[in-house]
């Protein structure tokens, strides 16, 4: 799993615009490039979110402008602040509505361990609900470091073996 | 009128409801009887112009009796002055009758109280917990329930589990290491880093 697909090859004996890639790297470039994400803006860290969809950090630089708010149309939630019992709930239902393949970010010291609300009515992180892909450490952080999270995220989906992990049952029946 | 006018005219029309007036700062306090609760506030808003419920809140003195109190501050825009209404709530009792018909406001603040500290109020229109989900057995602001929170178990509802507090809502522990190292609860995806790589203070 750790090994790196090389994205792409070019072969310079064959005229025109042809290049050589694998289809997992091809699928992967694509799919990095491309995630819309569902904003789960439930805190502060919301407005350090909104900072990075602005213009001044653009988030759309690394292809996740496309903010849905319709989980159905998103790849990757950015849980961004004090996850709630109560809110807790509709998190993992927006999260379960999302389509696969799906990823998830934990932005900020609340989504990732509960932060500073050590009490009955916070969940300590939101990875007692959802597998968490990314965790961005900062209460809250700052764009940029939200804008790294995000960079791991598309180094780590480059990773992935898309084919053949996620579409396996196909496999089989041909 | 000021409120020292509206205290007087108050204690002329409900002589044995008002048990006690206190003074503190400016600020004028009675506490009266839960019976006819809702006859002062009536008779506060439509005849002394109080037309303004600023909050509802309640105060568990556990172990008295009566454990529960209930207080509400009422403002008059009109005539620019504050009063306090203090009533008991017993524990065996828990109820307190509803002013969300003589303030609208009323409605979600006796929704908090009756979410975190399990007063019911007779005759609210629309009794649910408003910050908990429906349905959590406990009411978290009562002294005897613990600042981590308790164990839930509602399968397919909702769940919690006490928060990890080690010794407080804020500790560290006294060493020269990182943030991390002094953190009690932090967890550690492999080895804690070297304290002179990582050091948070120089």
């Amino acid at each position: 799993m750790s090994t790196t697909l090389s994205p792409v090859a070019y072969d310079g004996k064959i005229e025109g615009n042809v290049i050589f890639t694998q289809l997992d790297a091809a699928i992967n470039w694509m799919r990095s490039h491309s995630l819309w994400p569902m904003p789960m803006g439930l805190a502060c860290c919301a407005i350090e979110l909104m900072a990075a969809s602005s213009s001044r950090f653009d988030i759309s630089r690394f292809g996740a402008e496309v903010m849905r708010f319709s989980p159905r149309q998103a790849d990757v939630m950015i849980v961004a602040g004090t996850v709630t019992y109560k809110m807790a709930l509709a998190v993992k239902r927006i999260w379960d509505q999302m389509p696969e393949p799906k990823w998830c970010i934990a932005m900020g010291a609340c989504a990732s361990s509960g932060g500073m609300y050590r009490s009955y009515a916070v969940l300590q992180g939101i990875d007692h609900l959802i597998p968490v892909d990314v965790y961005v450490s900062g209460c809250p952080p700052r764009p940029e470091a939200l804008l790294d999270g995000l960079m791991k995220l598309q180094a780590k989906i480059m990773k992935e073996h898309s084919v053949t992990e996620q579409k396996k049952e196909l496999l089989e029946n041909l | 009128m000021t409120c020292e006018d509206a205290v007087k005219k108050l204690r002329e029309a409900f002589p044995d409801s008002i048990h006690e007036e206190t003074q503190f700062r400016g600020e004028t306090t009675l506490r009266i009887a839960k019976s006819s609760l809702r006859d002062i506030c009536l008779h506060a808003r439509d005849r002394m112009g109080f037309d303004y419920l600023v909050d509802i809140s309640s105060v568990d003195h556990f172990g008295q009796e009566p454990r529960y109190e209930m207080v509400y501050e009422l403002y008059s825009l009109r005539n620019e002055f504050h009063l306090r209404l203090k009533t008991e709530v017993s524990e065996d009792d828990n109820t307190a009758p509803t002013v969300s018909d003589i303030w609208p406001t009323a409605d979600w603040h006796e929704r908090e109280v009756y979410d975190l500290m399990g007063i019911r109020f007779i005759d609210h229109p629309d009794l649910r917990r408003i910050l908990m989900w429906e349905g959590y057995p406990y009411h978290p602001l009562r002294k005897d329930f613990p600042l981590e929170g308790k164990t839930t178990d509602l399968p397919g509802v909702a769940f919690s589990e006490p928060a990890p507090l080690a010794g407080g809502p804020f500790v560290t522990i006294p060493t020269d290491g990182t943030t991390q190292v002094r953190e009690p609860r932090a967890r550690h995806a492999g080895e804690i880093p070297s304290p002179e790589k990582f050091l948070a203070e120089p």
